[in-house]
């Protein structure tokens, strides 16, 4: 097959960027679409031109690193699929491929189709764990946890954190990657104890990332690799307004002895 | 030097070693360890459990990796399940037996007390995770579920769906960034390690390119940590990611760490089989698949008939056949080596012949197509996605692919290499796997290191050493900031005519033609001649763009490649001086009367260490003598 594909080129953060136009031939349809990117880049070299960055890594749709807006939708036109699963035979012989990077205010483009998704750590740090330092666990059969819980924990625990949510969202919203973390550890009697002040937290860090609001477009969900269920934010912003209703004081702590 | 490496392997019962060595490690005072500087290369299972757990003792912490996120090292990838003696299924598991099974598994060729103390620990491990909310499977009644794996004969494996390597990865990743979120820990992505430096002889720091940036910097320490997983993209094609690279763990050993059994490389039986020229990685499919898939091929070569209409007579089910205790869950090696010699015969189907049926239709009958859902859906989607067939109606196709490297730096029990300092953790050591893994034991073997060794063995190190004051101002930081840079620029000024991927499949092929799951003499000496044309190849002919001072994914793949073109040769000569078939290592001179794999014991029941000695000697080959008081020498069975 051949395609003609318009890639998103820029050479730094603050350069000015602009589509460039390539063929790619002989392509087979059993080629993964970083495949089908690997053939054009290895032309680019043998030409003397620089080949694309984008970011990749494991290729098997898990470690969240490939990250890009196909024909304007973030990981291309296959559902529930991230773009490294995308095939080439889900495209017609002759197509015209547009190929841009993420595009979010808290996801500044580094180089061509690698953006910077530190953001998505540091909400993270500032609450999405469950504090359990090593040692001293107790055993894992005493804590019980109905199935259909850890079923839940499970779908929302399932995402790959590779910010396919924000791209699509209008507003550029982390809502959907901070509400699967939310509703991973809400679900589960372990995550009981920081439960208010982990959405606390996250949220107010998701804000000085400078992700917008959400206003339940559903597009995160439509392309999201991972399929999570809009339900996580409804469960986010649940937990948020519990949070906010309950007043906590922070007690002093008093030394000993 | 001697030509004896001694493990420092403490004294007293197996069962009593770890506990009795822990007493008597030396400790760091609290208010102490705010003072000593640990780095922690790679952010996998190992590296995050390791940089986390070290940073909540009190420890300066600095974690680096050259993804763009902690979150995205190769271990998210691990599908199946993690192995733990909890003896929850009350089917007669123990520490003992997890030890023994994996002692055997591993063709006694680890050492019995480093995978005593991983037995132990897999206790611990199971009990941190569900703390930390890892979401393992779970019965209606709210007990952890488990299911059993190849090469063993108890349910001992706990999982979470098929993504278990993903689940632990984030909880020791969400360990590691609430200590970034206190500010106990700085981490380092897209940051990758090019040398290691030395002062004293002894690990004092490392040297790092900032893949952003370009610049070079370095970053002392008291101790330096690498947990930057395996070499298996040597091969070219694996079920590694495409970062994954040998290059921290090489610039250490030609730094003097000694490199212990390189040829000890696992083939995984179950993963899609190539479709094309083009491909660029492997998909592996969980080996839990085996538990109710039924491996079989026709019993007549160029039987084209489809699957489904092959009758049962005219199959071949021949795992079951040629080891009926074990089945369709013999051990890896095993059942990679049977796939090849059918398709070796002319019975293998799809595409060139190189794949075996792995059929459900049987599991489906008996169990329902729900609960195979349940088991395998995802599994299932991802297989349905690349091949376009629908594993529910038509067999999978399935062929052995590069998985896990069981060698790796060496260590002694205290996971310290053979450089004072410079600890190893996780596939990147060799410690615990011999000459074959058993499915659901890399994700043990990572967290026992990081979260339950290292922190451990570094204290004892940093309190039983004493460590001038070193930083990033002393000469031996310039002189290997220098090396990095000018090995740099001479990639991008030879402009030949191939680019780097073309010398890295090239590479691949003669690895996996005559290094792979079956070895000769004459295949491994060709190897050992070709390998340096192709590295001399390309140090004149690569094609580099770009400049040093920028985003360079050209420039980050030649230097792994360049480092891949040397590890390659290491791997060929420790195979070909292997004159003994063990696990994984297949030497077909070297085989039982049924074709199975031929130890020496008196020869070779020993670990083989490389060490470097420059560039223009062949490297010494030292060993380690490996001791069985306790699981004892014997032809491995899996009849």
């Amino acid at each position: 097959m051949t395609f003609t594909l318009h890639v998103w080129r820029q050479a730094g953060p603050t350069a000015v960027g602009g589509f460039s136009t390539y063929e790619a031939t002989d392509i087979s349809g059993d080629m993964s679409f970083l495949e089908m990117m690997d053939a054009v880049n290895e032309s680019l070299i043998e030409r003397g031109e620089l080949p694309v960055a984008f970011d990749h890594d494991c290729r098997e749709g898990i470690c969240g690193s490939c990250s890009m807006m196909i024909n304007g939708v973030a990981h291309g036109p296959m559902r529930a699929t991230a773009t490294c699963q995308l095939f080439m035979r889900h495209f017609n012989d002759g197509d015209t491929i547009y190929v841009e990077p993420w595009r979010a205010r808290a996801f500044p483009v580094i180089k061509d189709l690698v953006v910077d998704r530190s953001a998505f750590d540091r909400v993270i740090a500032a609450g999405g764990f469950i504090t359990a330092p090593t040692g001293g666990a107790r055993d894992a059969n005493t804590i019980l946890v109905p199935k259909s819980d850890a079923d839940d924990a499970m779908d929302a625990a399932a995402c790959i954190g590779c910010g396919a949510c924000v791209a699509a969202c209008p507003n550029g919203s982390a809502s959907l990657f901070t509400g699967a973390k939310i509703a991973h550890l809400g679900v589960l009697p372990q995550g009981q104890a920081e439960r208010r002040e982990r959405v606390l937290r996250m949220i107010a860090q998701m804000d000085e990332e400078g992700f917008g609001g959400c206003t339940w477009h559903g597009e995160c969900h439509e392309a999201c690799p991972k399929a999570i269920s809009l339900d996580v934010i409804a469960r986010m912003n649940g937990d948020y307004m519990r949070a906010l209703w309950t007043s906590h004081e922070e007690k002093q702590e008093q030394g000993a002895g | 030097m001697s030509t004896r490496l001694d493990a420092r392997i403490p004294d007293g019962p197996i069962a009593e070693k770890w506990d009795r060595h822990k007493f008597e490690m030396k400790l760091v005072n609290p208010a102490n360890k705010r003072k000593h500087t640990v780095l922690v290369v790679g952010s996998g299972l190992a590296g995050a459990s390791a940089a986390a757990s070290l940073a909540e003792l009190g420890y300066q912490v600095k974690c680096f990796c050259f993804q763009d996120s902690p979150r995205r090292a190769h271990s998210i990838a691990a599908q199946g399940g993690i192995n733990a003696a909890k003896n929850y299924q009350n089917d007669g598991d123990s520490v003992y037996r997890l030890f023994y099974d994996t002692v055997k598994g591993g063709d006694f060729r680890s050492r019995e007390a480093n995978v005593y103390r991983l037995a132990q620990t897999s206790l611990n491990i199971i009990d941190q995770c569900v703390a930390q909310g890892v979401p393992f499977a779970r019965e209606y009644g709210g007990l952890l579920a488990n299911r059993s794996f190849g090469g063993a004969q108890v349910s001992r494996t706990f999982y979470a769906r098929g993504q278990t390597g993903q689940q632990l990865l984030l909880g020791a990743y969400q360990a590691l960034e609430r200590q970034v979120g206190l500010g106990r820990l700085r981490m380092y992505p897209r940051t990758e390690m090019l040398d290691l430096v030395l002062v004293d002889g002894r690990a004092r720091g490392i040297v790092v390119r900032d893949l952003v940036s370009g610049a070079v910097t370095s970053h002392a320490a008291d101790v330096v940590v690498l947990a930057t997983g395996g070499y298996g993209n040597v091969f070219y094609l694996s079920t590694n990611a495409k970062g994954s690279n040998c290059t921290a763990i090489w610039r250490a050993y030609k730094r003097g760490a000694g490199f212990a059994n390189p040829c000890f490389t696992q083939i995984h039986p179950t993963c899609i089989p190539q479709s094309g020229e083009h491909q660029s990685k492997l998909t592996l499919m969980s080996e839990s698949l085996r538990n109710d898939g039924r491996v079989w091929v026709p019993k007549q070569g160029g039987d084209a008939r489809p699957p489904n209409q092959i009758p049962e007579a005219d199959r071949d089910y021949y795992l079951e056949r040629k080891y009926p205790s074990f089945g369709n869950l013999s051990p890896r090696d095993i059942a990679s080596r049977a796939a090849k010699e059918v398709c070796d015969e002319g019975r293998g189907v799809g595409p060139g012949g190189r794949g075996v049926y792995l059929d459900f239709a049987d599991a489906i009958k008996r169990l329902g197509v729900e609960t195979i859902r349940e088991r395998y859906g995802n599994l299932f989607e991802m297989y349905e996605r690349i091949t376009a067939e629908n594993p529910y109606t038509v067999p999978m196709r399935i062929y052995p692919a590069v998985h896990y490297t069981m060698g790796g730096l060496w260590v002694d029990y205290n996971l310290m290499s053979t450089i004072p300092g410079l600890h190893v953790a996780g596939e990147a050591n060799f410690s615990d796997h011999g000459a074959n893994r058993l499915g659901a034991s890399a994700l043990m073997q990572g967290l026992a290191d990081g979260y339950f060794v290292i922190p451990y063995t570094v204290g004892d190190y940093i309190g039983s050493t004493k460590l001038e004051r070193v930083d990033e101002s002393h000469p031996a930081f310039r002189d290997a900031e220098r090396g990095v840079s000018e090995r740099t620029a001479t990639l991008l000024a030879i402009d030949g005519k191939r680019t780097v991927d073309s010398f890295h499949r090239e590479l691949g092929k003669v690895m996996w033609d005559y290094c792979g799951m079956a070895r000769n003499e004459k295949g491994l000496t060709y190897a050992l001649e070709k390998i340096p044309e192709i590295r001399a190849e390309f140090w004149r002919n690569v094609d580099v763009p770009g400049s040093a001072a920028e985003l360079n994914q050209a420039l980050e793949k030649a230097g792994r490649v360049a480092d891949f073109l040397e590890l390659g040769e290491l791997i060929c000569r420790d195979a070909l001086e292997r004159r003994e078939s063990c696990g994984a290592h297949f030497r077909e001179e070297f085989q039982t009367p049924d074709g199975e794999a031929l130890r020496d014991d008196q020869h070779f029941a020993h670990v083989a260490v490389w060490q470097y000695r420059g560039d223009t000697q062949t490297p010494e080959r030292l060993q380690e003598p490996l001791e069985f008081d306790n699981v004892h020498l014997s032809q491995r069975s899996y009849k």
